[in-house]
């Protein structure tokens, strides 16, 4: 028995010193600390990622690269990662792999938790779409993460009750200003969907639908705040409007009386992302089969885009010993087909490789068995998503939001919903002037 | 003058000597004698070490942190865009006019003022009742009345919250059902009385298990006394018990004084819930948004510092008037 072993670990300590070779010329460009000294066993990464069963698709690769083992450590999501990666990073023990979301990326190469991989991402951009390739690049020379998800906005409606109502699905939001009206006509004590102060996600990805560009760079670095630009402001006086109106709820998503209106039908709506499905199955599982997906209704008939709602990448740390083989393994998890498979069966993502959106990887989703062409449509729908252009402040911008559009949507008010832009304007101006970036307000 | 006891046999082999003036003739007495006067440091060690350690750095890098600053310097991106300077008082100044920690003191100070005197006039109320000679099955009702102590902050706060919201709540079914008017209770004023009911609800058992174990250390005979006198259980209560257990209350009110403002978990918890929790509903609220949501360290260092001295200056203000008001009392 410990023969067996001792034979084992010498066999994967020679692979282990093959491994090295490699990453040993990267130890010193990197000019970091060198890593020789532990020359032995496999190459030992840790993966920060909040997604379930992420270890299950690492194991694929474990499997396969046994002299590079992935360790997936668990996290929380949002905003407690962050400011945990920050505080690893000035610790300097920051984990080699990060699960990033796309709105995230500029706060933490601003704080110098990624590292630029380009060096080792070889072809890769052409995996992506143009639009998910500019959010990991921040439309630098450099390349902080590899795109793993995306969430474009779809617009998700009730068949049954549309039906039997008589309502059509609007194909403008003019239209959508319409059918609420007469969704709430037809059933009184119903809403078509609501407006939640508590997920700036949606909100952003509405406004970046719209064309509203919240940060920008020019190239002699200094920034630009335009969070209350028209695009956005357009949006916002469309929700408040509609809002005041009382043809829009106004209770925040995520909550048990939102699982309930979803579910008893009170809502007959939802303005969602691509990941939807996964959601309604536990918020409305009474509603299974009575769902139907459009894509979102535009500002002008005849326009075709989307803003996105969520969406992460896998990046290297700066703190890593082994960039080379961690971007590997970046690349690896969301671009390899096997890993793609992997991605979308256990971890139920919904791939941002091209080739992972068309193709038999994607399965309708049970809970959409009245709508076989789920996936084609998706991936139409997602070759249409807006640009978007991220900040290094987005968790300011973000909790402003929640604060004074929950009291804007309290009081059903679209002149509070206004107000509450231009504060949210001025918190990410001044949080950003603060911290001494060259900004100016759009 | 001599603090530190000696053995029997030192203090024969030193002799007069041995008080410390420290001209003991030979060497060999003393040299014990030192060791034993060194004794008591190297028992403190581990406490002065693990409180240096876990008390004494981490307020000590707090402050430090708070009276610094990020930099960003140029774009802000990548390696060496930001660098940690020196700021002096600012971030102090920062705590001093931003409006949003000043409110949420104010709101602190609102909801005490209903949980504190709520809390301990029922802590008191149950405890003088399982007190008296007629509380029937007495330990079951202290069971009772502590239980909900037992319950984790979270678990209460997410139970309760529960209740509140009209389309899962019981309760509001209810209401509907006997035609009664339905209060939101997560708006403006409501909201305060249903943090406070949380905190009632969970505090009243720990505060009562306080209040009655003082009340149980009162010698009996003194009622005995007070009955003989012709006082009735009412008199006694208010004459004898509620004096002698002051001290016993003040402490009660001292830990919630603190606990009001640190509150956090409930309306953390809520906050989900509802359009009209804003994220720096409580001091600590507003401290966890800088330093967790909008990594801003420093100032949340500084916002703690602040908190923390006044809490402290707050505490001892208190505890002198206590003692001077008990003080005046027993003389």
């Amino acid at each position: 028995m410990s023969i067996h072993s001792r034979q084992i670990s010498r066999r994967s300590v020679l692979a282990g010193a093959a491994a090295l070779g490699l990453t040993g010329t990267l130890a010193a460009c990197g000019g970091s600390d060198d890593d020789s000294g532990e020359s032995g066993g496999p190459v030992k990464l840790t993966y920060w990622s909040w997604a379930p069963n992420m270890e299950k698709v690492a194991a694929i690769w474990n499997k396969k690269n046994p002299d590079i083992t992935v360790t997936v450590s668990k996290q929380a999501s949002g905003a407690e990662i962050l400011s945990k990666l920050i505080t690893a990073k000035k610790a300097g023990n920051a984990p080699d792999l990060i699960q990033v979301e796309y709105q995230s990326l500029p706060t933490l190469v601003s704080n110098d938790v990624l590292a630029d991989i380009s060096k080792y991402a070889g072809d890769t951009k052409s995996d992506f779409s143009e639009g998910l390739w500019g959010m990991v690049t921040l439309g630098t020379d450099a390349v902080y993460a590899i795109p793993q998800d995306s969430g474009p906005l779809m617009f998700y409606y009730r068949e049954d009750l549309f039906k039997k109502h008589g309502l059509s699905v609007p194909k403008t939001w003019t239209e959508f200003a319409e059918t609420a009206r007469a969704a709430k006509k037809a059933v009184p004590d119903a809403y078509l969907t609501t407006f939640s102060s508590n997920d700036p996600g949606l909100f952003a990805g509405l406004a970046q639908q719209a064309g509203g560009k919240w940060w920008t760079v020019d190239g002699s670095g200094k920034w630009t705040v335009g969070v209350d630009d028209a695009a956005t402001k357009k949006v916002t006086e469309f929700w408040g409007g509609l809002v005041q109106e009382g043809v829009i709820d106004n209770q925040p998503m995520y909550t048990p009386p939102w699982n309930q209106a979803l579910n008893k039908g009170t809502h007959l709506a939802w303005v969602s992302a691509v990941w939807a499905p996964g959601v309604l199955v536990s918020s409305a599982p009474e509603t299974k089969g009575k769902w139907r997906m459009a894509p979102l209704p535009q500002w002008k008939a005849g326009d075709n885009v989307t803003g996105s709602w969520g969406g992460s990448s896998t990046g290297v740390s700066t703190d890593s010993k082994h960039a080379e083989a961690a971007a590997k393994f970046a690349r690896w998890i969301n671009t390899d087909p096997q890993a793609l498979a992997a991605l979308v069966k256990e971890v139920a993502i919904y791939p941002a490789a091209t080739k992972g959106q068309s193709g038999d990887i994607l399965t309708t989703p049970e809970f959409f068995s009245n709508q076989k062409d789920f996936y084609t449509t998706a991936a139409e729908i997602a070759a249409t998503t807006a640009a978007s252009a991220w900040g290094p402040n987005v968790q300011t911008t973000y909790t402003a939001f929640q604060d004074n559009f929950g009291k804007a949507t309290k009081a059903k008010k679209e002149t509070q919903f206004v107000s509450a832009l231009g504060t949210m304007q001025a918190k990410t101006f001044d949080d950003m002037k603060k911290q001494g970036f060259e900004v100016a307000e759009a | 003058m001599t603090s530190v006891p000696l053995k029997g046999s030192d203090r024969i082999a030193a002799g007069p000597l041995a008080d410390g003036t420290g001209t003991a003739p030979s060497v060999r007495p003393s040299r014990p004698r030192r060791r034993g006067r060194s004794a008591p440091y190297w028992f403190l060690v581990p406490t002065l070490a693990l409180f240096a350690a876990f008390t004494v750095v981490p307020i000590g890098y707090s402050i430090w942190l708070s009276l610094h600053k990020v930099k960003v310097k140029g774009i802000g991106l990548g390696k060496g865009a930001r660098e940690q300077v020196w700021n002096g008082f600012g971030n102090y100044t920062d705590v001093f006019q931003d409006s949003e920690f000043g409110h949420s003191v104010l709101r602190a100070f609102g909801y005490g003022l209903i949980v504190i005197p709520t809390m301990l006039g029922l802590a008191l109320l149950f405890a003088l009742m399982l007190d008296t000679p007629k509380a029937r099955s007495a330990p079951l009702a202290r069971l009772m009345i502590f239980l909900p102590y037992a319950v984790p902050g979270i678990i209460a706060a997410l139970m309760w919250g529960f209740l509140y919201l009209p389309d899962v709540s019981p309760f509001y079914y209810l209401l509907d059902k006997f035609g009664l008017p339905q209060p939101d209770l997560f708006n403006g004023g409501n909201l305060y009385l249903s943090f406070a009911n949380i905190a009632v609800w969970g505090g009243t058992g720990f505060n009562m298990i306080v209040i009655y174990t003082a009340l149980r250390a009162i010698p009996r005979d003194i009622y005995e006394a007070a009955r003989i006198d012709g006082a009735s259980d009412l008199h006694i209560a208010l004459k004898i018990k509620i004096p002698i257990v002051m001290p016993a209350l003040v402490l009660t009110f001292f830990f919630s004084v603190i606990a009001t403002l640190q509150v956090f978990t409930e309306p953390m918890a809520l906050k989900p819930l509802t359009n009209n929790l804003q994220s720096t509903w409580s001091p600590l609220m507003a401290i966890y948004d800088s330093a967790f949501l909008k990594s801003d360290i420093y100032g949340a260092s500084a916002t703690t510092v602040v908190l923390a001295l006044a809490t402290f200056v707050l505490s001892f203000t208190l505890l002198r008037i206590s003692d001077r008001y008990t003080g005046e009392d027993r003389a």
